[in-house]
């Protein structure tokens, strides 16, 4: 099967040559105003507000052929294209977080056909919009993940596995040495996992009276994972800005002896992880 | 750019020369979380939900999830 080369890339889309993509959704004001030349977009165009009862969304002009349907989802599939757009939306939300919060964030490839439908969406959810900014506000996300790290025990068994034993062939000797360091692998992987779970469980607690909502995601794994040890807890929680400090503290705290276990505290967010209900009076379904 | 504008808009961190924010945080919550907003999206959420799936397929595929100890 051939694709012919000769056909024009970029077929006009049917509703215009030019989209309209939305990062989030803040209060109207001079602050969003006065963030929004400064930022440029997931295709490098200048953002800026579309406001509508008292709202302002965040935006900038895209082209259709790449932010399209099919477009969008070519894009979504190269890792590259991905990570790009990916930084560029999170970039406007960072800085309007910053400088005009409280600030809805929204997902990755929220894309309208134009600005009219964008203000639409403001004007039919502006009470919701407005309750859940004023939830968020002076709240702050962050990102707790707890590692269990076997090697800091398999790092003894490589040590004791090393030598041939005397009295015994070399052979013989290696084929023990190799079952030994690997029971020794799997007792250190099963206890730093153990201590791993432990740690984890107190997570939630340390949060506790502090945090006025969790979140929780997937483990991470793969390529894109960035820490040595096996990531058992993956969680965000929504806090109060002022207690951000000390609640990164006490988590950090939490594996200060134990070796086989890291914790990394990220952020502060801007509230990702916990918009989820800005469609729930009207979707109903599942988050 | 001033010094005072960069580091309100990348943060202490980035502003000082640390490390970004890594990728799959940042997809953890883009992909998972933010607002899912409805009316004439030109992509549902479901198919971003497709790609987040396939995105892992690829990189575990990658990498191999067991790497052989000897």
């Amino acid at each position: 099967m051939t694709t012919p080369s000769h056909v024009p890339a970029g077929v006009p889309a049917a509703a215009g040559d030019e989209l309209t993509y939305v990062y989030a959704v803040g209060r109207d004001g001079p602050a969003l105003r006065a963030v929004a030349p400064r930022l440029a977009g997931a295709d490098g165009g200048p953002v800026r507000v579309i406001g509508a009862d008292g709202l302002g969304a965040l935006v900038s002009t895209v082209p259709a052929d790449a932010f399209g349907e099919s477009g969008l989802a070519t894009q979504l599939e190269d890792l590259a294209r991905l990570e790009a757009i990916a930084r560029a939306h999170h970039s406007v939300i960072d800085a309007a977080f910053g400088e005009a919060p409280p600030i809805l964030p929204m997902r990755l490839a929220t894309v309208y056909l134009d600005d009219a439908r964008v203000g639409a969406v403001l004007t039919r959810r502006h009470v919701h919009f407005r309750e859940l900014l004023d939830r968020l506000e002076n709240h702050v996300e962050l990102g707790v993940k707890v590692y269990a790290d076997p090697r800091a025990v398999v790092g003894t068994a490589s040590v004791a596995a090393t030598g041939t034993p005397a009295g015994q062939t070399p052979g013989a000797g290696a084929g023990r040495a190799y079952l030994r360091q690997r029971r020794a692998q799997q007792r250190g992987g099963r206890a730093a996992h153990r201590a791993a779970a432990e740690v984890a469980g107190r997570v939630a607690e340390v949060a506790g009276g502090v945090a006025v909502s969790r979140a929780v995601h997937r483990p991470q794994q793969g390529q894109l994972a960035t820490h040595s040890g096996v990531n058992v807890a993956n969680e965000a929680y929504l806090v109060p800005v002022e207690h951000a400090d000390r609640l990164r503290q006490g988590w950090h705290a939490l594996a200060e002896d134990e070796p086989r276990v890291s914790v990394e505290v990220t952020g502060p967010w801007a509230p990702y992880s916990f918009t989820v209900s800005a469609e729930a009076p009207e979707g109903g379904g599942n988050p | 750019m001033s010094t005072e504008l960069l580091s309100g808009v990348l943060g202490e961190d980035e502003a000082a020369g640390g490390p970004p924010v890594a990728l799959i945080d940042l997809l953890d919550r883009l992909l998972n979380g933010g607002a899912v907003l409805t009316g004439d999206l030109v992509l549902s959420i479901a198919d971003v939900d497709l790609v987040h799936i396939n995105l892992r397929a690829v990189i575990r595929s990658v990498t191999g999830e067991e790497p052989a100890p000897w």
